[in-house]
């Protein structure tokens, strides 16, 4: 667009051109966001994310795995070795240091996200020299606490939101 | 695509990126420089509309297609997913299938605009072919993609229309069968016709680029359909007709989102929120409004083959407008029988379309035959006869005069076209 070379003063024209290009620019934000918003999780996906468990069948020693938005949590009803072991170590030892107390809400059950923080991959239950749990991927070993020993993993196991909401029922999510 | 190759590119990048991929001078002399006749009014931003719900209509049917599941089980509700689970998923089904209505109106008044004004004439008959094939393309499109809801009237739709070839002679029924991929309409079918509607888009839009190109050949047709004979014929593209087609697509937005957001299922058909029953017909199939007019010829006719047959020449005709039209003179402006007969074939097109969304009884089916028949009288008898014997006007010396008239004679002389700005 030209403007008036004559005239040194914004014309009427320049204004009704920016104002133009701006209410355009809104409106093709406008336009942008459904197509944006509609790749994020929609109500099926929000509405299946959280989730009850019975873990009243769950044997002492005994980890079992759920699934919880498309992933695996091992919920691990630790014996009192495992407990025992998760308890007595000195933080000074660890790569990423948290006490077992802080990663428990019972120190009968861990719950963790069954996923390596490695690059992803499901570690294997009752595995590995801590007997906690072993990555075949790349060999990333955690103890019964779900924390990182040896290995190129860099954090513990993650510990999703859960509550009891009896004491046979955990509720993740 | 022609036009004068002034692009000088200024950045250090434009001219490393020209000298190996001339696109920045294409573009530039496409839709910068181009020089368009000055002449076009309102019904010449149809083009633009088109290009615009091409690729509205490509846009919301990728995101549809990241929810939709083409499984005869489970397509009707995952449409219904669609329409309650997904962000906005309401508003990308709502516009894509109002965007087809769109569509369609827009083609079938670009495609009038070129009959009233001649535009198939000499030198544009490839440009005119390229958009018949455009048409025939999105007809199929527009068909498979109503399949997909898998909702009555997709199935029996599906059902109707691919049992028109069942009336070809000896192989009829195999080749239904092969279309089917089964002894009826079912998921195989669900399946080919998705992976279609995906394509044909596509393939749509390269044919766009042909028919842009065999635009850009000799320009654009003009309301007084003549050629521009120097630059004060004409104006450049930039600003003066993107300014223009902008306006005109806001405006048709306006109408297209005023659809989309008040009336959505105005054009659709309440039975096609019911799931897809084999064993069950609708009491009322209609297809969609647009396609009534030929439906109702092909309703018209008491014989099978002779009715899908004559529904298929008059989808085909118009290709051969270039050879049927033997007038010399190309705008209707110019042409005082040819105006009217131009209206007598409005009429009789929208005659057909009302007679097919009636019931084939009475009335309807003794005017369906009569509009019928002048259609193909309007092509095959009426023009060419009317290029022998009409008394046309005469024509403007030049567009610049037509458009400024007794002044335009005294300017014409010396005057220079107007700059942008000015």
């Amino acid at each position: 667009m030209t403007a008036s070379t004559t005239v040194e003063e914004p014309t009427r024209r320049d204004f009704l051109y920016i104002a133009t290009g701006a209410v355009g620019v809104v409106g093709a934000g406008f336009a942008v966001w459904p197509f944006l918003s509609q790749m994020s999780p929609d109500a099926t996906t929000l509405a299946a994310a959280s989730l009850d468990v019975d873990i009243s069948g769950v044997a002492v020693g005994q980890i079992i795995t759920v699934k919880w938005r498309g992933k695996p949590v091992f919920i691990s009803h630790r014996t009192p070795p495992e407990i025992e072991a998760a308890q007595n170590v000195s933080l000074k030892e660890l790569p990423d240091p948290a006490s077992d107390e802080s990663r428990v809400q019972k120190p009968e059950w861990l719950v963790v996200i069954g996923i390596c923080t490695h690059l992803g991959c499901v570690p294997i239950g009752n595995e590995g020299p801590y007997h906690g749990f072993f990555c075949p991927c790349h060999g990333s070993v955690y103890d019964t606490s779900g924390r990182i020993r040896q290995g190129p993993a860099p954090y513990n196991l993650a510990v999703p939101p859960y509550r009891f909401a009896s004491d046979t029922k955990i509720s993740i999510g | 695509m022609s036009g004068h190759p002034t692009y000088v590119p200024k950045s250090a990048a434009a001219k490393w990126l020209e000298s190996r991929l001339p696109i920045l001078g294409l573009a530039h002399s496409s839709f910068v420089v181009f020089p368009n006749p000055r002449n076009l009014n309102y019904w010449w931003t149809f083009g633009g509309i088109l290009a615009f719900m091409l690729v509205a209509q490509i846009a919301t049917g990728v995101v549809l297609v990241m929810h939709y599941t083409p499984q005869s089980s489970l397509a009707f509700a995952s449409v219904e997913h669609i329409m309650r689970d997904v962000n906005y998923g309401w508003l990308f089904r709502y516009a894509h299938a109002n965007g087809a209505s769109m569509f369609f109106l827009a083609l079938y008044i670009h495609m009038f605009r070129g009959l009233y004004y001649g535009s198939y004439k000499a030198p544009r008959e490839v440009l005119w072919i390229l958009g018949c094939i455009i048409f025939v393309m999105a007809v199929a499109t527009a068909f498979m993609g109503y399949v997909l809801p898998w909702g009555q009237m997709s199935f029996w739709g599906a059902t109707v229309i691919t049992s028109l070839f069942s009336a070809i002679p000896f192989v009829g029924d195999q080749i239904t069968i092969w279309l089917w991929g089964g002894y009826a309409v079912d998921n195989a079918t669900l399946n080919r016709f998705f992976s279609l509607h995906y394509l044909l888009p596509f393939m749509i839009l390269g044919v766009v680029i042909l028919h842009i190109w065999a635009l850009h050949v000799p320009g654009s047709n003009n309301p007084a359909g003549i050629e521009p004979q120097s630059e004060k014929d004409t104006l450049p593209f930039h600003p003066y007709f993107t300014i223009k087609d902008g306006f005109a697509v806001v405006c048709f937005m306006i109408f297209y989102f005023w659809f989309v957001f008040y009336v959505p299922n105005y054009l659709g058909d309440a039975d096609n929120y019911i799931e897809a029953n084999p064993l069950q017909t609708p009491v009322h199939i209609v297809p969609e409004w647009y396609y009534l007019p030929f439906y109702a010829i092909l309703r018209s006719i008491p014989s099978k083959l002779g009715g899908t047959a004559l529904m298929f020449a008059a989808v085909l005709i118009p290709a051969f407008l270039p050879w049927l039209d033997t007038s010399k003179v190309k705008s209707a402006a110019y042409r005082p029988l040819y105006k009217i007969f131009f209206w007598l074939f409005v009429a009789c097109v929208l005659g057909l379309g009302y007679c097919g969304s009636k019931p084939p009884e009475g009335i309807y089916v003794v005017a369906s035959r009569l509009l019928a028949i002048y259609y193909f009288l309007h092509f095959l008898v009426i023009l060419p006869l009317l290029g022998q014997y009409e008394k046309t006007r005469p024509l403007p010396a030049s567009i610049f005069e037509s458009v400024l008239g007794e002044r335009g004679k005294h300017l014409a002389a010396g005057a220079k076209p107007l700059q942008p700005g000015e």
